[in-house]
């Protein structure tokens, strides 16, 4: 199963990631166009800055997600084959125990739509999209490491 | 989040500082951690949006793009970009110069019609000694009338910025050995107009290509700024204002005061801030202050406003680039009128968190849905009242329960030109350089630094200016200043003759025996070129080398952040002198074949280098070897460090 990694040492910062993030979840997947969609799509990573680095953060998909244990509407669930968590906006009530307690503060609430925003991976795509934007090629999607036991 | 001592070392900033953090005010500090982390690709200076098949990025760890979509490679783009950047900074300075000369054609012209208002409410020339000098390197008869010679003056004055050919009349100040490298290179300014327009054509889309050669016209552009207009709006001013004389004042925000009428200036331009200095006595104003409860009106500067001010009149100065919010913050600010240059664009959000009121007053620099009031030198003075009248009826607006002054003010000595240099070191009746040159040869005095510059919400306020200044002095280097960076030192009592003690025993007894500080004030960022001239004189007068990249010396803008900065440290490498640009360095990193050439590749052709440093003491360190380098090729006396 491919998950992101990141090479720290080479993020630069630019937050290319983030903007093609946010195009890749908006309607029109365009820049120019998403910019005037009327509910305007949100970035589901963010570039973070600590000492002196860069630290592109995003849903880590987790097998024991903390976020589905604390989700009390059941909206949120690990599949385990295609190994993401899935959000089911029918049954969310918004009440963000998931944002609360991922431990990466890896998702943002959309307090618009009132939907929790979280990497998908671009499952829909062959690859995500922020692995594409990245000038140098600090994102790396690779098959997981299982360390075996 | 950085702590307040953090943000900044002077104490004053940071009493305000908890009170805008207590009031909910978001300051510039706030904005900069809103920004992290800031593009590395703009950092590196390999982001290019010169045109619209772009915007291009060269992958700096070399698995990306290598060049852009036309081809430009690491080099043109980092090249080009600060280019670009010096073009700008030439432009704000010597535009700057373009508006005094043409306040000297304006007064030359009314003065010639008759139309002479009273003495105080109209522009006249001041400095006669220096006009008449001036007027006699134009080649112009000064037995004429004054009027006659202002109108000529300006005129060969307003056509330094317009000239095709040739080279500009100032850089025949520059010793002889200099302008003969100029020449051979071929960056010998023409025109200022000219070099500028020529730079930013170099850098359109697939004109100039070589790194070096944009360099190369980058120095001419930025010599047409140190040794043209940035010297004309010196000079001019000094000729309409006066030529400063040391002069005693205060300085940080403990000069506002609690029960008078507060009224900042800030920016760059002297000329309508010099009436506003004598609109705030004005018996009528005063009468409507104390009418409204104040006790009077008092009048204080920010930045290299608040420097001229205080040159020429002893104007206090409530704190320079990173205090401008925190002014407002202590809520004891009725007014603050602005000019050009280093306003920052979140003066208005702050303002309107209290009762202050704040006044453009360029055509060149406005801020939407704020009051405009369009300096015109014709009216300057009836303009400047207007607005400090605004001031005073906002007096009654003020809420007391909102201000807080911090307590912290500090003297300075400031005032020191390239002529009163010379007189103080040669006394009034032998001035001459002759003084200061046998110091340096003696090694009383190891050397001179000119340590100037802006603050970098980036890094610690006022830490690299006085950690790096401290050293020096304690090293024998007198130090000049100007700008943000004489402000700073100032704060910390360094610009008082009483700082001769932190001073090594050379300097110590110089400054003792004449009486001056060891860190000399030469005014706001424009008057660095009174180090270009004042650095000419030295080797006129013999002793120290031909060239200005003899003497020993060297340059230094530790908290740097203006394209200004980045123009003036060109102007002085491309006149021969080693300068340091701490804190950060120039957006090129993402070009090694640039970088190495800044900092080591040019001492070939010009004789002066950059240097990147972030530590202030070891810029000292840099800075002393540098001038113990120099000394040794003069065969001079050697110094041990302390």
């Amino acid at each position: 199963m491919k998950q992101l990694y990141y090479d720290v040492k080479k993020c630069l910062g630019c937050r290319s990631c983030e903007i093609a993030c946010a195009v890749a979840h908006s309607e029109s997947k365009e820049l120019l166009k998403a910019l005037k969609e009327e509910i305007k799509s949100l970035p589901r990573k963010q570039v973070l800055f600590s000492k002196n680095n860069n630290y592109p953060v995003s849903c880590r998909n987790c097998k024991e997600p903390k976020c589905v244990q604390a989700c009390m509407a059941v909206a949120l669930r690990y599949d385990v084959k295609l190994g993401i968590v899935e959000h089911d906006q029918k049954r969310c009530v918004g009440c963000w125990m998931c944002v609360m307690s991922c431990p990466y503060g890896a998702i943002r609430p959309n307090i618009k739509t009132k939907a929790p925003l979280r990497c998908d991976k671009c499952i829909d795509k062959d690859e995500p999209s922020c692995l594409k934007a990245c000038p140098t090629k600090a994102i790396i999607w690779q098959e997981e490491k299982v360390e075996k036991i | 989040m950085s702590s307040i001592k953090e943000k900044s070392i002077d104490v004053a900033t940071q009493e305000v500082l908890k009170k805008a953090q207590d009031e909910s005010i978001r300051t510039t500090w706030d904005r900069y951690e809103a920004q992290l982390p800031q593009c590395g690709f703009g950092q590196l200076g390999v982001c290019c949006t010169v045109c619209d098949m772009g915007p291009c990025r060269i992958d700096p760890f070399g698995e990306g793009a290598q060049v852009g979509v036309c081809g430009a490679d690491a080099d043109t783009i980092a090249a080009r970009n600060l280019a670009r950047k010096i073009a700008v900074g030439a432009s704000a300075h010597s535009d700057h110069g373009r508006d005094v000369a043409l306040t000297l054609a304006m007064l030359s012209e009314n003065h010639s019609h008759g139309k002479k208002g009273s003495h105080a409410h109209t522009y006249e020339i001041l400095g006669i000694e220096k006009f008449k000098a001036l007027a006699l390197e134009f080649g112009i008869d000064v037995s004429a009338p004054k009027e006659q010679i202002a109108k000529e003056l300006a005129r060969k004055l307003l056509e330094e910025f317009g000239k095709q050919e040739g080279e500009l009349t100032f850089t025949k100040r520059a010793p002889k050995k200099r302008q003969e490298i100029w020449k051979k290179l071929g960056i010998s300014p023409r025109g200022i107009d000219r070099e500028v327009v020529e730079l930013l054509h170099t850098t359109h889309m697939g004109v100039d290509n070589d790194y070096k050669n944009i360099i190369k016209n980058g120095m001419r552009c930025a010599l047409s700024d140190g040794w043209g207009g940035s010297m004309i709006a010196t000079d001019v001013q000094d000729s309409i204002l006066g030529s400063p004389v040391p002069v005693r004042g205060k300085v940080n925000l403990g000069v506002l005061k609690e029960n008078h009428v507060n009224i900042l200036v800030h920016g760059h331009e002297p000329i309508l801030s010099e009436m506003a200095v004598k609109a705030a006595q004005d018996p009528e104003l005063i009468k409507l202050a104390k009418s409204k409860g104040a006790e009077g009106i008092n009048l204080a500067g920010i930045c290299c406003t608040a420097n001229e001010v205080l040159m020429r009149h002893g104007i206090p100065v409530a704190g320079n680039f990173l205090q401008q919010e925190l002014a407002i913050v202590t809520g004891a600010v009725e007014l603050m009128m602005v000019d050009v240059q280093c306003i920052m664009p979140a003066l208005q959000e702050i303002a309107s968190c209290y009762h202050t009121k704040l006044v453009t007053t360029s055509s060149k620099a406005r801020f939407a849905g704020v009051t405009h009031i369009e300096f015109e030198t014709e009216r300057a003075y009836e303009i400047a009242k207007s607005i400090i009248k605004i001031g005073v009826e906002n007096f009654v607006n003020r809420n007391k329960n909102k201000v807080n002054i911090p307590k912290h003010e500090m003297d300075l000595v400031a005032g020191f030109t390239k002529e009163s240099v010379l007189h103080m070191l040669g006394g009034k009746y032998r001035a001459s350089y002759r003084p200061l040159n046998e110091a340096i040869i003696s090694g009383k005095i190891r050397g001179l630094a000119g340590v100037v510059g802006c603050n970098n919400t980036k890094h610690t306020h006022d830490y690299y200016h006085t950690t790096l200044v401290r050293e020096l002095i304690k090293n024998d280097v007198l130090v000049l200043q100007t700008g943000c960076s004489a402000i700073a030192c100032a704060k910390q009592g360094l610009l008082i003759p009483e700082a001769a003690q932190y001073a090594g025993s050379g300097l110590r007894e110089i400054c003792e025996a004449v009486g001056i500080p060891p860190v000399l004030h030469l005014g706001s960022c424009v008057d660095n070129s009174r180090i270009l001239t004042a650095a000419s004189h030295i080797i006129e007068e013999g002793g120290l080398g031909e060239d200005l990249s003899d003497i020993p010396a060297a340059g230094c803008a530790p908290e740097w952040m203006s394209e200004k900065a980045i123009t003036i440290g060109f102007y002085f490498v491309a006149s021969g002198v080693y300068t340091i640009f701490g804190a950060s360095p120039f957006a090129t990193l993402g070009s090694k074949n640039l970088t190495d050439y800044l900092t080591s590749g040019l001492e070939e052709t010009v004789g002066g280098r950059f240097e990147f440093c972030d530590d202030p003491m070891k810029m000292a360190q840099l800075m002393i070897a540098h001038i113990d380098k120099k000394r040794r090729a003069l065969k001079l006396k050697e110094r041990a460090t302390e």
